[in-house]
């Protein structure tokens, strides 16, 4: 019951949160210093299409009757449309977003599965020079510029190689059937295996780049829990009785070390989402990210007000997921 | 007589503990060998970046184009650019621009934090429901695309993005201050204070900043790594550093066309960011284990 509650609570939480957001991403185009009408088409706009263009995104009205506007058309999930191609923002941004979902839970997979167990193993084996590899390894790559880890992989392992395709998401020549726009998902509903072997081979080296700063900080974390609950009590108790290290190590000591490792794993799953801007532009990854970076240069700003609208609010619905399996997860935590 | 002073002190307080907090901090820092490489390092950037128009008889914004793409030599360590400009002048002249974009952002992230996080600790009630409030919102979006975000609206410039890390990063201090003030606010001397009829503003300066020093040095030489990779992404996506000026980033998308003629292009410019972004993560690392052991993971 307590945790129901809590559950409710937090979403009653969100509501502000929520409106703030939408103010904030509504003010994006309100503090373009001058007249955004004349900075989105430029000086050599005719006065008719500048008029035209402030009658679309009514910025003849007061700012507040604006907002209202904003926020009623949000509200009917009405993300307005495109300058650039005319179309709504709602329907054009699915396969973008399904193209970065896809591509952020592969990364996330990546740097979960190499993450924790090098973090296992590392605090098994601690200050041996599996450890210090691995924490010198997660070291550099907490500290490593995604956008150019991601043109060397491209460099040596398409271009100089061959061995991985370097941009895209399929075959352009012969392309994956979207259905629900997710091409692993797709490929498998079509059958066609040769096409999910091309998926599979298009998503490593972006995936790989993308994962890397979250597959160093889950290492890290992972070893550090490791390391605090291996000195407790009852792990001792576990080794006494004679169980294998193995099993102590993975069945008794993880489930408890697993709990911080978690909150990262949320918090970076969002992260990703919205880093994957860098990503993208370099792989050529038809996601949000990129959607977003195309908008700048067209200075499509209905557009790049709803896709950080919407990032934002799957950031913040991820947290909130995370907040709340970790209560379920762990007793000990009070609900506040 | 200068000397028989120094004598007589040294006489009369033998074993006088030479010990506090920040004291024990710089000896544990000085034990802490990553510590001492990120020092090294960094130590080494800047002192590039000081000296550069000393170091390299060329100019980072002119190149002959008969040397364009050249490899590695002993005239050009680091090989030519597509525009024949020298690879090496461009990185040192670059790591001005990174330093400068990093210690800078964070210090003014740090000064609106701190000054917001203070208000928001000290006086609670309705002051800390609004600003906590705002931090809320603004943690509520990624990082970079809120900064993203911002340079849009102002137009991409190297200022720009530099206000951009800035404003993004506020929350961060803004938050850790208000927490510290929240629990000092219960400590004993900040009562004696109150009790004794001290002003707000005396309290805040002399009692409560001084001992939330210690958080916001660890957190904003991390913050100084993260302002670096920021300012890099924006000027690789073309919304920060302009051309001619050799910031990393933006050298990155220069040159990734040419990356298999002229990899080197690609390569220096990349490795100096990691390294500089190691260099800060390597000291904040020792400073939060030297100052605040129960930061640590």
């Amino acid at each position: 019951m307590a945790l129901l509650s809590y559950t409710i609570r937090r979403l009653l939480m969100l509501i502000p949160v929520l409106f703030g957001m939408s103010l904030i991403v509504f003010a994006i185009i309100h503090a373009i210093p001058g007249d955004p009408a004349l900075t989105i088409l430029g000086e050599k706009a005719s006065p008719k299409a500048l008029e035209e263009l402030r009658q679309q995104l009514g910025l003849n009205n007061p700012w507040y009757v604006q907002y209202f506007h904003y926020l009623w058309d949000i509200l009917r999930g009405d993300l307005g449309d495109s300058l650039h191609t005319k179309a709504p923002i709602a329907k054009e941004m699915g396969p973008y977003l399904a193209a970065t979902v896809e591509l952020t839970l592969v990364s996330m997979i990546f740097a979960v599965f190499i993450g924790v167990n090098a973090g296992i193993i590392s605090a098994w084996k601690q200050n041996s020079w599996f450890d210090y590899i691995c924490m010198l390894i997660a070291l550099i790559g907490v500290s490593m510029p995604v956008f150019w880890l991601g043109l060397m992989e491209q460099w040596v392992f398409a271009q100089e190689l061959k061995w991985l395709p370097s941009i895209g998401r399929d075959n352009p020549r012969d392309p994956v059937t979207a259905i629900t726009h997710f091409y692993i998902i797709d490929a498998m509903l079509a059958g066609r295996w040769d096409h999910l072997r091309d998926v599979i081979q298009h998503l490593i080296l972006p995936s790989i780049a993308l994962g890397t700063i979250p597959m160093a900080i889950i290492a890290r974390i992972t070893r550090s829990s490791m390391l605090e609950v291996m000195r407790a009590d009852y792990i001792r108790t576990a080794r006494a009785k004679g169980l294998g290290q193995f099993f102590v190590v993975y069945k008794h000591a993880l489930k408890n070390a697993m709990i911080p490792v978690l909150t990262i794993v949320g918090l970076q799953t969002g992260l990703l989402i919205g880093g994957a801007v860098l990503t993208e532009t370099i792989f050529g990854w038809p996601g949000v990210g990129r959607y977003i970076f195309t908008a700048i240069g067209n200075r499509d700003y209905p557009v790049i007000q709803s896709s950080i609208l919407v990032i934002a609010t799957i950031f913040v619905l991820i947290n909130l997921l995370v907040d709340l399996l970790y209560a379920y997860v762990d007793p000990r935590i009070k609900y506040r | 007589m200068a000397e028989t002073h120094v004598e007589t002190v040294r006489v009369q307080q033998p074993d006088e503990p030479v010990s506090s907090p920040w004291r024990d901090a710089w000896r544990t820092l000085r034990k802490n060998r990553m510590a001492i490489a990120g020092f090294v390092i960094i130590f080494v950037f800047v002192l590039l970046a000081l000296l550069a128009p000393y170091i390299t008889p060329y100019a980072y914004d002119k190149g002959e184009l008969i040397d364009k793409n050249k490899p590695p030599s002993a005239e050009h360590w680091f090989g030519t650019d597509y525009n024949g400009r020298d690879v090496f002048t461009r990185v040192i002249y670059g790591a001005q621009i990174s330093l400068r974009v990093g210690l800078f952002s964070v210090i003014g992230s740090v000064i609106a934090g701190t000054f917001l996080g203070l208000l928001a600790g000290y006086y609670g009630r309705w002051v800390d429901m609004i600003i906590s409030r705002l931090f809320d919102i603004m943690l509520a979006f990624p990082s970079i695309l809120l900064a993203i975000a911002i340079v849009a609206m102002l137009g991409p410039s190297l200022e720009n993005a530099l206000l951009a890390i800035a404003i993004v990063n506020i929350p961060t201090y803004g938050r850790l201050v208000r927490s510290r003030v929240l629990s000092l606010k219960e400590e004993e001397f900040v009562m004696a204070a109150k009790a004794i009829g001290s002003k707000n503003s005396r309290i805040i300066l002399q009692h409560i900043l001084p001992n939330s020093l210690a958080p916001i040095i660890v957190t904003g030489t991390l913050g100084i790594a993260t302002a670096i990779l920021e300012a890099a992404a924006l000027g690789f996506l073309g919304l920060g550093a302009q051309p001619p000026q050799p910031e990393w980033g933006l050298m990155l998308s220069d040159s990734r066309q040419y990356i298999q003629k002229a990899p080197w292009t690609v390569i220096f410019p990349g490795l100096s960011i990691m390294l500089t972004v190691l260099g800060f993560n390597l000291i904040g690392d020792g400073l939060r284990d030297a100052l605040d052991p129960r930061m640590k993971h």
